[in-house]
């Protein structure tokens, strides 16, 4: 087996004794103490994760607003400096190659955060390199030099604020907004983003060292508001709720972002873009299937791929499964076919290890993100 | 991390533990196991009055990110089962000896048990 990345964090992590699991060619922390824990404590409180896997590729060059725009479905060319921007990241057929968010720095500086894959995200820099055709840019991968952590909840902003020293203060910054500033003698940068659907931060540092002054000091400021560190355990839980979606999970490389409710983040009529060709013959002749929400009364947790079927006739697969600490129930998500995805109540079977499991149809989210709670 | 083991029980290799009173057993699973699995949220129904033999699956485990067979300690048959567990599965997080227990068993054959280990001999085999 090759040898598992370990983030700026690793030692953190196992003085806090976390419960350490491989993830996209890192190790990384499952939970402290308990997934169901964490992700209340990020729902009611505030939360701390390390998300130093992700990967940092930097564009840069006169054409790197442009580039960036074409290389993803979601439209660039209007955004603000300072403002951050989700879409998926295509192949020519449709299907993702990723998602990711786009940082616009300004006109000749963009920064897009990608999934963590093995060797510090080189798939998705191995794509965009391929694909710069033309463009004036240097593309640049700084994955392995950008530490990162999210801070989540409700009380995020009352811990970070006083401790940002930025040009605005963080009361000011709204949602998918950026700045520059500084926590503790780092320099760093400070979004208003997350994957919980709560209110936070995701906080990127340029040296992946300084990132471990960040996590201790946040952790120990964060104490009064009774902090937790969070491991990818409660990382999924509280995006699954909210029906984010999880690359290798709910898309991949065969799904492609008309079918996931991705759409508003596709724009057909921007000039061109890998995969406009595909997405627009697709959006005409209309989608096969989609994903689907289903809520399951009692028989266990479905997993991914698991086969859902109707009268005894296959018509999708689990994306993700999961129990909703929250909710305190189970739901899922699969890709089903029409015209069952779109029939709210429609009772399907679910197939958990050889049992038919009844599940219903229902709206996504499960549970609404905070701001439309 | 300490794991808790009780005395006076019998242990499988694959982390149940077995009580015996009489002819009737015990079963739930170990601290051991329920820390692996992390916070478990549903224990498949089992049926009353199942028959079962030693090292069968016996019931199903899930936790939100791990599954996990249970096996039945000895064979015999089913003549109880924790009820409670159907509302609140993190019973056996909280009390994997005690209230988290999983279902009881009418041992047919006590010579079986010779199959088990003792406190100490698990302690010794779960040890880090």
């Amino acid at each position: 087996m090759e040898k598992l990345l370990w983030t700026p964090l690793h030692e953190e992590h196992l003085k806090l004794k976390a419960k350490m699991i491989p993830f996209d060619g890192f190790e990384m922390p499952l939970q402290y103490t308990s997934i169901i824990e964490e992700h209340l404590t990020v729902r009611e409180k505030v939360g701390i994760f390390d998300v130093s896997h992700m990967g940092e590729i930097e564009i840069r060059g006169k054409e790197a607003l442009p580039f960036a725009d074409y290389l993803v479905t979601n439209a660039l060319m209007n955004m603000q400096d300072g403002e951050v921007k989700y879409s998926p990241l295509c192949y020519p057929h449709g299907g993702q190659v990723d998602d990711l968010f786009v940082y616009k720095v300004k006109n000749d500086f963009i920064l897009l955060v990608v999934n963590a894959s093995p060797d510090y995200s080189l798939k998705d820099y191995e794509w965009i390199v391929k694909n710069k055709g033309n463009f004036e840019v240097e593309i640049t991968n700084k994955s392995k030099d950008y530490g990162e952590v999210a801070v989540q909840g409700p009380d995020a902003e009352k811990l970070l604020n006083p401790l940002v020293r930025g040009e605005i203060s963080l009361k000011e910054l709204k949602r998918f907004k950026f700045i520059f500033a500084e926590l503790f003698e780092k320099k760093i940068l400070i979004s208003r983003t997350g994957y919980t659907g709560e209110d936070g931060f995701e906080i990127y540092t340029f040296k992946p060292e300084d990132i471990i002054d960040l996590w201790r000091g946040v952790l120990e400021e964060g104490e009064k508001f009774g902090i937790k560190p969070c491991g990818l355990g409660a990382r999924d839980t509280t995006r699954f709720e909210v029906c984010y979606w999880l690359y290798g999970n709910d898309i991949d490389e065969t799904v492609n972002p008309l079918e996931t409710g991705q759409g508003w983040a596709v724009k057909l009529d921007k000039k061109d873009f890998i995969g406009k060709e595909a997405l627009l013959k697709i959006k005409e002749r209309g989608v096969a299937r989609k994903l689907t929400g289903l809520f399951v009364p009692e028989g266990g947790i479905p997993r991914h791929g698991m086969e859902v079927r109707k009268n005894a006739k296959k018509i999708g697969y689990v994306t993700s499964g999961n129990y909703c600490p929250s909710l305190k129930k189970v739901y899922t998500m699969a890709l089903l076919d029409l015209p069952y995805a779109d029939e709210k109540g429609t009772k399907v079977k679910i197939i958990i290890r050889n049992k038919e499991v009844e599940a219903e149809v229902v709206d996504m989210p499960f549970l609404p993100p905070f701001n439309k709670r | 991390m300490i794991h808790k083991v009780i005395e006076n029980l019998y242990y499988a290799k694959s982390d149940e533990w077995l009580k015996v009173e009489g002819a009737i057993g015990t079963i739930g699973i170990s601290d051991y196991a329920q820390d692996q699995l992390g916070d478990i949220v549903y224990v498949e129904k089992i049926e009353k009055g199942k028959k079962i033999k030693q090292g069968e699956p016996l019931t199903t485990i899930e936790s939100v990110k791990a599954v996990s067979d249970v096996y039945a300690p000895v064979s015999g048959e089913i003549i109880e089962v924790n009820e409670k567990l159907s509302d609140d599965a993190s019973l056996i997080n909280k009390d994997p000896y005690g209230a988290g227990w999983i279902a009881k068993i009418k041992i047919d054959h006590p010579e079986e048990l010779k199959n088990l280990m003792s406190a100490q001999e698990y302690s010794e085999y779960r040890k880090e």
